[in-house]
């Protein structure tokens, strides 16, 4: 992890309340791992005081980028910056995704609304090509279609008004593809980032199926760097539990090691 | 120039630590600031058994501020010992321990293990956290129970002893005195402030334990008062701490009449800033021609009556 104040390079909205944002970062870049995230000092905001974790999207040679959706106080300010203004970033921090090797799983991706921004480096990076499953409220929460499909992977989607791909949760089509799965079911692994309904969904089918899945788990973050135990999770430990926490520990676990707590 | 200060018998070769809660166990920030920079590394409070903490959310951003009611998880002083203690040992500066207990004798158990230890350079005792049942604040705003503590942590260690003073009291100069009297050798003025934060989308408090501590910029015009009082009120020194995020800030706890101060919650959102207050204080002493940090200490000039 490297401390950095770092240029806007390129700022550009993507659809409605999303935005594409590339910093030049170059001693950053190189280290980056897919399912790593970015927590970002976003310098204008003078009441609002803690950084924000976004997932890292995508890699250059000496940049690299996060997509967003302006939610609040401080993606509001970050979306009106432009190009030559400075943040300050902490990256790359977390445990990300374990990278299928050569041969092995084949990758089976599933995102929820922005946390399809935590998918592109794995499968850019995943030896095999498998599919990406991504779920939204509407057609324009369906982000980065083109994307993977530059790098030749196939997106099944799912909008719950069914306005795009399939109608419902993004489980449905999963669920379809590991029934009738041309691809053997054995060497399918899962990978998710999304809202917590979902990852909790995705861990119950993995457990259905026997299948193995990685889950990049979301929660209220404050240091980023594993000092302010704000983040926490329960994860399994022996026969009890523990909190970790998912800045340091995480935020990619395997599914079968996270104890689920009721819906919020 | 000098930059070194006492906080009882133990030395500080600048006038900055961090606040307790705010560094983790100081190998977390080692990786982004050189620790061996700062007065003092002040670590998460330790009781004498591991504690799971409060359930999440355990934090709410607030104007200039935060919330806080993690409940003190940590590791107990046998897991502190083993996992934490042999970064912090081989550490150039003194490390603080921030100890805590349920009972008058938990206090005491845990400075004896910390006395024996060896290596240790201070006890904070924190008498103040506003975000667990047992202990904690109950010791910090009742003056017989906080020289109940004190007394007993005295007997049980030769470390200096710093009592965490809580800001919720109605005059926090008879506490002070009550610490010092009891034989504590210097104060930390303040721990946070209770307080609440609600999202009106779902009516919901935005803490799991509903309430918790209120630190950042937002509390620090009010700690600054604190410390200013207690000063008044005691003779052994304060290390003062609320929302402090630049030298200036440190500049006037120093004033107020602090010998030390504390980074906290700028350490979450800045890393670099203990190390900044620390290289603006040596700045504001050159342009201002003081040779040595303690003639700021108690410097305010208060209007002639």
């Amino acid at each position: 992890m490297l401390e950095r104040t770092v240029t806007i390079v390129s700022h550009e909205r993507d659809a409605e309340s999303y935005f594409r944002l590339v910093l030049k970062a170059p001693d950053v870049a190189p280290l980056i791992q897919p399912g790593q995230f970015a927590h970002v000092r976003i310098l204008p905001m003078k009441d609002a005081l803690l950084r924000r974790p976004f997932s890292i999207f995508q890699v250059g040679k000496d940049t690299f980028s996060i997509l967003y959706k302006n939610v609040g106080k401080g993606t509001d300010v970050l979306s009106r910056m432009r190009v030559g203004e400075e943040l300050s970033v902490i990256a790359p921090l977390g445990n990300g995704f374990t990278v299928p090797k050569p041969g092995g799983e084949t990758p089976l991706l599933v995102a929820g609304g922005y946390g399809m921004a935590a998918m592109f480096l794995l499968a850019q990076r995943s030896p095999q090509k498998g599919i990406v499953f991504v779920g939204g409220r509407r057609r324009v929460d369906i982000l980065c279609e083109k994307d993977f499909a530059a790098i030749g992977w196939e997106v099944r989607a799912a909008t719950e008004d069914g306005s795009h791909g399939e109608k419902g949760f993004v489980t449905v089509p999963l669920l379809a593809e590991i029934k009738n799965s041309k691809l053997k079911t054995q060497n399918l692994k899962l990978f998710a980032c999304g809202p917590t309904p979902m990852l909790k969904a995705v861990g119950k089918i993995a457990e259905d199926f026997n299948l193995p899945a990685e889950l990049s788990m979301d929660e209220h973050m404050c240091c980023g760097v594993g000092t302010c135990l704000a983040c926490v999770i329960k994860v399994k430990a022996g026969d009890s539990w523990e909190y970790q926490r998912t800045c340091t520990e995480g935020p990619v676990y395997d599914s079968r090691e996270i104890v689920w707590e009721v819906a919020k | 120039m000098n930059l070194s200060v006492q906080i009882g018998k133990l030395r500080m070769q600048n006038p900055v630590t961090v606040a307790s809660g705010t560094f983790g166990y100081g190998a977390e920030y080692a990786r982004l600031i050189d620790v061996n920079q700062l007065g003092a590394v002040t670590v998460k409070g330790i009781r004498l058994n591991p504690v799971p903490g409060n359930p999440i959310p355990r934090t709410a951003e607030v104007t200039s501020g935060m919330l806080n009611a993690i409940g003190l998880q940590g590791p107990g002083v046998d897991g502190f010992i083993k996992k934490y203690w042999p970064f912090l040992r081989e550490l150039k500066v003194p490390t603080i321990i921030n100890i805590w207990g349920t009972t008058v004798e938990e206090y005491a158990e845990v400075a004896r293990r910390f006395d024996v230890l060896g290596g240790v350079g201070a006890l904070e005792l924190n008498v103040s956290c506003p975000n667990i049942k047992e202990g904690g604040a109950q010791f910090g705003t009742d003056c017989k129970l906080l020289s109940q503590v004190v007394a007993a942590c005295r007997q049980a260690t030769t470390l200096p002893l710093i009592t965490k003073m809580s800001p919720n009291v109605p005059n926090i100069a008879v506490l002070a005195k009550a610490a010092e009297d009891a034989g504590s050798d210097a104060l930390a003025v303040t721990n946070s402030f209770p307080a609440m934060a609600i999202d009106i989308h779902t009516r919901k408090p935005k803490l799991a334990n509903v309430t918790g501590g209120l630190t950042g910029p937002a509390i620090k015009p009010i700690a600054i008062k604190l410390v200013w009082e207690a000063a008044k009120a005691v003779k052994i020194p304060i290390i003062g701490m609320g929302g402090i995020q630049s030298a200036d800030d440190a500049i006037e706890f120093l004033m107020a009449g602090a010998t030390a101060v504390a980074v906290g919650t700028a350490n979450f959102y800045e890393p670099q800033t203990a190390l900044q207050v620390i290289a603006g204080i040596r700045d504001f002493m050159e342009r201002n021609k003081i040779s040595d940090v303690r003639e700021i200490t108690g410097s305010v000039q208060l209007p002639q009556k």
